[in-house]
């Protein structure tokens, strides 16, 4: 061999490990981050999944509850008494120790005890104990997350709060658990009583509204583009609209969605159903150019088998052009729908902002769905939504994976029926 | 030491004997009177007339790029399904002008099946390949018929005994021979008349060409089968008319023997002894 032969070897060889390396560190680079944000999430959130309750006995004082006006009576300062009597103190003449333990158990244990005298008045005048969640801050300080060494200006919760807590965790009367409510809840005021079902719902709803009405149409036109349109000047029109429209900015989607659907079509803002319309016209371009695709790639020796054989043009396509595509069309709606079920400016537009207390009860009601939720929760106030925050975006997550995992089933099903 | 390699000769089967029977001339089955073929504004085949008979082979002969296929695929009016194809003139069969506006391809291609040069079978079960044609064609009125004429046609193609046990399988998963076999049993399935065949042989090792040139002399007792080919020895085997086309025209059409012992014309002789192509 020449030397220069052997030198111009050396560099190629040289080139090909120099592009391994490329390779390489860009995939540790993507991956690091991935693992970043998923590991910062994750701290974040991971909190959230358990909680603390507590028991107290409570003594219904007939004094207090009006058994007339079950509704009107207060049953936080009731529960609040009852914490006062453990911790072997009493109200003062401002209410000062009495707001200061409402401060730190749920309001969801008078609620409790307002159900249970509705449906056995004769109650009234007796002791029972009631469990339910501590009040947000007071879960943080169990959890580590708000410290005694912060200045007591600095800290939602006094010293004196800080000693109950630390009594009655010592009592046994505090236990952590998991964190039932979050998943069984929708949102609240109260961040301890704020739950991710209704978003959970919601974005479900949405997303089959979105489904429905996308994948048919996507579907269907892209066929027909592909298998049917002649190729003209006004097909190309079409074509490169399409491809446009893969690219308009989501939140004029939004945008259109106010001024078409609801302002003029009428159609009931924040809903599942118009949300799910508006993501549908967003996932359309998408699945029109992954299903266009798809059938490009099926090979025309099929198609010319089956005209061969005397199938009309229709049912070729659908027979044999269609199936054999579909593993494609599968992934390529999975991947818009995700893509669908993260977006939150559109949906902003078309006032799905709002505050809902509840699971959606229709199509037409108002909801709330996973990232908006996510959206809410990380401009809230107190400090238990930020954990919340992670959680929900968690769940989000899941929602994805367990989406792209149907995907992958649905598509090694397509694929091996013959 | 002593390199010991023993060479055995490839068997190579060809068709049964090469009997071209010029003696029975068959009657015209499609008559094609002045053929124009333009792709866009190009003209592929100029004025093309010729008869093809029927129960007996006539094979396209022609170097590439001649429009030997685009001849073939008039005649079960495949073109139509190309953009841009635009064909002119007449292709009477039976008595009737396929390019009538009256006839639907759909019907016309029953009649006519069509083999292509690489094996094309459904990505489905070898059964429902056969099955398919006579389904969408409401040929068969029950499920036994239906298995009847799977079984005939797998017969037919002398593919019966390879895999009446594996019917189940995909079609994908069996030879190239194979394949090509089960195709055209597909085509034999919907009882067609006419059986086109675009270079059948040429994605197929020489055994397996040998069983298809077999197949193919006794499809010929059934059908009028028209093949498109690119060998000359395949031609000479197989058919008992050729016709030789020349960039877009047709030269020479007679009987295979004439054809290639004593041709007139002497562009044919140049591209059968290899001096064109």
């Amino acid at each position: 061999m020449t030397d220069i032969a052997a030198a111009r070897l050396k560099k190629r060889h040289a080139a090909e490990t120099r592009f391994r390396v490329y390779g390489r560190t860009a995939i540790i680079i993507a991956l690091s981050f991935l693992a970043l944000l998923m590991g910062r999430i994750g701290m974040q959130g991971y909190s959230t999944f358990t909680t603390n309750t507590v028991s107290l006995s409570v003594y219904l004082d007939p004094a207090r509850i009006d058994a007339g006006d079950l509704e009107g009576s207060n049953f936080d300062y009731v529960v609040a008494l009852a914490l006062l009597k453990k911790m072997g103190e009493t109200d003062d003449d401002y209410g000062t120790n009495a707001s200061e333990a409402m401060d730190l158990v749920s309001r969801d244990l008078g609620f409790q005890i307002l159900n249970r005298l509705k449906a056995e008045p004769g109650l009234l005048g007796k002791t029972i104990t009631v469990t339910g969640p501590m009040k947000a801050n007071a879960d943080l300080y169990y959890k580590g997350q708000l410290k005694r060494e912060t200045a007591q200006a600095d800290r939602r919760l006094n010293n004196h709060q800080l000693d109950w807590l630390d009594r009655l965790k010592a009592d046994g009367d505090v236990k952590s658990g998991f964190n039932v409510a979050f998943f069984t809840h929708a949102d609240s005021t109260e961040p301890e009583q704020a739950g991710i079902l209704g978003a959970v719902m919601g974005s479900a709803m949405m997303l089959l509204v979105t489904a429905l009405i996308a994948v048919p149409m996507g579907v269907l036109a892209a066929v027909w583009l592909e298998e049917f349109a002649p190729k003209n000047r006004w097909t190309d029109i079409i074509e490169v609209n399409i491809n446009n429209l893969a690219a308009v900015p989501s939140i004029v989607y939004g945008l259109l969605g106010l001024a078409v659907f609801i302002n003029w079509l009428g159609a009931p803002r924040g809903a599942p159903l118009t949300g799910g319309m508006v993501l549908a016209l967003m996932a359309l371009p998408t699945i029109i150019i992954a299903t266009r695709s798809a059938l490009k790639a099926v090979p025309p020796s099929i198609r010319e088998a089956a005209l061969g054989v005397g199938a009309s043009r229709t049912q070729t396509v659908f027979h044999h052009v269609l199936p054999q595509a579909m593993p494609g069309v599968m992934t390529g709606t999975i991947l818009s729908l995700a893509h669908a079920l993260g977006e939150t400016a559109p949906l902003l537009m078309i006032g799905m902002i709002a505050f809902n207390p509840g699971i959606p009860e229709g199509f037409t009601s108002s909801a709330s769905v996973l990232p908006v939720q996510v959206f809410i929760w990380e401009n809230a106030s107190e400090r238990a939504f930020h954990e919340r925050t992670a959680a929900a975006i968690i769940v989000l997550l899941v929602f994805m994976i367990a989406m792209n995992a149907a995907a992958v089933i649905l598509r090694r099903r397509f694929e091996r029926r013959w | 030491m002593v390199m010991t390699m023993t060479l055995k000769p490839p068997v190579i089967r060809t068709a049964a004997p090469h009997s071209h029977h010029p003696a029975t001339p068959q009657p015209t089955k499609i008559s094609v009177r002045d053929i124009n073929v333009f792709y866009g504004e190009k003209q592929a085949l100029n004025s093309i007339s010729v008869e093809i008979p029927g129960k007996a082979v006539t094979a396209f002969i022609g170097p590439s790029g001649c429009g030997k296929s685009t001849f073939l695929r008039c005649i079960n009016r495949m073109n139509d399904t190309i953009a841009g194809c635009r064909v002119e003139g007449q292709i009477v069969m039976d008595g009737q002008d396929i390019n009538d506006r009256s006839i639907d391809p759909v019907v016309l291609r029953a009649k006519v099946g069509m083999v292509f040069q690489k094996p094309n079978p459904f990505p489905k079960s070898i059964f429902e390949n056969v099955a398919y044609g006579p389904r969408i064609h409401g040929i068969a009125s029950n499920k036994q018929d239906l298995e009847g004429i799977v079984e005939a046609s797998l017969k037919k193609a002398g593919l019966w005994a390879e895999v009446s046990d594996r019917l189940n399988q995909p079609g994908t998963s069996l030879s190239g021979g194979q394949q090509q076999r089960l195709v055209i049993a597909r085509a034999i399935a919907v009882n067609p008349e006419v059986i086109l065949m675009d270079e059948p042989c040429s994605a197929l090792d020489p055994i397996a060409t040998a069983r298809v040139e077999e197949l193919i002399d006794e499809l010929r007792q059934q059908f009028c089968i028209v093949i498109v080919t690119h060998s000359m020895a395949q031609a000479a085997r197989v058919s008992q008319r050729t016709v030789f086309f020349h960039m877009g025209e047709l030269i020479e059409s007679g009987s295979t023997e004439e054809i290639f012992t004593n041709p007139r014309e002497p562009r044919t002789q140049d591209y059968i002894t290899g001096r064109i192509g």
